[in-house]
């Protein structure tokens, strides 16, 4: 079964679109993609055990470093590029986003929403959070940059992204009050403006 | 040689056993990249497996620069004969045997049975020698090719190579796009740097100096420039392991107690590397040394194309698989990514693995779970898009 925030990203795809997957893993959206809407596209992963499962699914994947993996894509070369629950874990957050409107011309972004009611209720405790969203302790974790919806919008609006969808998802429900308290997880669809 | 579900009896498990090669001649003169032709010469091949009613699981192995067509199984009565990719080849291995036939020839101007500079000239009845011409990837290809036709392929399922085996199956896809399903190029570049035809040139030059190289015509005086041709295969040797590589086997190690003041081969990787340049002088010729590094040198497909390698890939509709290796730096991981790069701006099917492996460039050669697994997935989707109904091997 797809997971939950892949079943929004594949519901704003085009048939026939072109996909860039960063930070794929085994491939699943992008043989969704592949299975459901004729798409074509590349995955970028890093991880050995992922790019084997990819080939294994007949997904194409580049084995890179999200990073840095990029150039290698000229401009507005696919339809739509997707980073799904990776932003938080990636060093220069700002530099990705420009790249993905660079090589595509749409972006989809997930990732988990820190302004979690249960995050607050954890800090006032005085630990950080630790939660099926973002299971790790806090020296031992690959997410650098967590941030909130309102986070994210206020920073897309300075790099001159225009958010054309958001999807605030609990429980693979959509949350349509206190959506930023109750949100696990964060979805948006953005273009250059 | 026919498919079974196992290894043969007798054979150890995963090989295709004890095979023997075989020879083509070809009357009709091969036109060559230099205008040249080569006359009537031979192909010497070996195959494994069966091909099937379809004739479309056909899988061609393009060997490297000292390889051969005995890429699989052991010959009669030679047990240390295992071919150079039996550990790629074979029932149950990432090329499965039971599911492809699989080619491998050996090609012009090498020195393992097919014609080359050792041949006779039958214009001449005496060696080619320097007289052979020089070959290009591309009309190894063409060669190749010919001997499809020969065996009744009009598409093979894949065609697969490492180093310049990778080069000859990029080529492949440039060349006869319409008669190749996929392109497994492993550790390879779309063309040589400064750097690797610098390494090719002392190589050529160590041979060019023996004294007993005679202009390359060394067969009439009964003499091999052994010395030049071992000092090549040193060069060579050292571009194909990685430097933490050789650390880790021959360190600064001794092979006496202690220093003995002289230049005899003291340590470890100097005796290491002399028996290897020795060893290889035995077995090879000379002249296809030079030839072969020449047709690396030369192997540039986006010249043509004012250097547009993305140009050069546009006629490519195959799907491809490359890999490279961390340690590579005789053709390292970025070269790869070129080529990558441009078969994704023109649209095409790739996949792209890079092997955390700490051998360089040989480590195409060796064992790895992580790209012997690989390669084997690869190969089992090309299966499964066989028998997939109305498959054939079909582009897309």
């Amino acid at each position: 079964m797809l997971r939950q925030d892949l079943v929004q990203i594949a519901s704003w795809i085009d048939p026939e679109a072109r996909i860039l997957d960063l930070g794929c893993g085994d491939g699943a959206l992008l043989a969704h993609l592949r299975d459901s809407h004729r798409c074509t596209g590349y995955g970028i992963e890093i991880d050995d055990s992922s790019v084997l499962a990819c080939v294994r699914a007949d997904v194409n994947v580049v084995q890179a470093d999200l990073e840095s993996g990029l150039r290698m894509f000229a401009d507005a070369m696919f339809d739509t590029v997707v980073l799904s629950q990776t932003l938080q874990a990636m060093h220069h957050v700002e530099a990705v986003l420009r790249e993905m409107v660079r090589v595509g011309r749409r972006g989809i972004v997930s990732f988990p929403n820190f302004g979690h009611w249960s995050h607050a209720v954890a800090l006032l405790g005085g630990r950080m959070p630790v939660t099926p969203d973002i299971p790790y302790q806090w020296y031992d974790t690959p997410n650098i940059h967590l941030c909130t919806p309102k986070d994210f919008e206020l920073l897309a609006a300075r790099l001159g992204l225009r958010i054309t969808d958001r999807a605030l998802l609990a429980r693979s429900r959509p949350v349509t009050w206190l959506e930023n308290l109750r949100a696990t997880v964060a979805i948006y669809r953005f273009e250059k403006l | 040689m026919t498919a079974g579900t196992s290894a043969p009896p007798g054979a150890p498990a995963g090989s295709v056993g004890v095979v023997a090669p075989r020879d083509q001649h070809f009357e009709a003169p091969l036109p060559l990249a230099s205008g040249a032709q080569l006359a009537g010469y031979d192909l010497r091949y070996e195959t494994y497996g069966s091909l099937n009613a379809a004739r479309s699981n056909a899988v061609l192995i393009c060997h490297a620069l000292n390889a051969s067509h005995h890429v699989a199984g052991t010959y009669a009565d030679q047990p240390r004969s295992a071919g150079w990719w039996d550990n790629m080849v074979g029932p149950g291995k990432p090329i499965d045997t039971r599911r492809f036939f699989v080619i491998g020839v050996n090609n012009p101007g090498s020195c393992f049975g097919s014609t080359g500079p050792k041949s006779t000239d039958p214009q001449t009845g005496r060696p080619y020698g320097a007289s052979f011409p020089v070959v290009t990837v591309e009309d190894w290809v063409n060669a190749q090719a010919r001997l499809c036709d020969v065996l009744g392929i009009e598409r093979l399922a894949a065609v697969v190579g490492g180093s310049l085996g990778g080069m000859q199956a990029l080529s492949w896809a440039i060349q006869y796009p319409q008669r190749i399903g996929h392109c497994v190029a492993i550790a390879t570049t779309p063309k040589l740097s400064a750097q690797n035809i610098a390494f090719n040139d002392v190589a050529r030059t160590a041979i060019q100096s023996d004294p007993d190289f005679h202009g390359g015509d060394y067969y009439a005086h009964g003499v091999i420039p052994r010395r030049g041709l071992s000092v090549a295969r040193m060069i060579g040797h050292i571009t194909y392991l990685s430097g933490d590589d050789m650390t880790e086997r021959f360190g600064r190690s001794l092979r006496t107690d202690d220093y003995a003041f002289g230049y005899g081969a003291e340590f470890e990787v100097e005796s290491y590397l002399r028996y290897q340049g020795d060893k290889f002088s035995e077995y090879f010729d000379a002249n296809t040394y030079l030839l072969i590094t020449r047709a690396l040198d030369y192997f540039d497909p986006a010249r043509a194309v004012d250097g547009d390698l993305v140009r050069a890939l546009a006629p490519a509709a195959a799907r491809f698989l490359l890999v490279s290796f961390a340690t590579d730096w005789r053709f390292a991981p970025a070269r790869t990514r070129e080529i990558v790069a441009a078969l994704i701006a023109n649209g095409r099917d790739v996949s792209y693995a890079e092997i955390d492996a700490p051998h360089g460039h040989d480590a195409f050669l060796l064992d790895d779970a992580r790209y012997h697994n690989l390669v084997a997935a690869y190969f089992d989707r090309i299966a499964g898009r066989l028998a997939a109904p109305g498959g054939a091997g079909e582009p897309r």
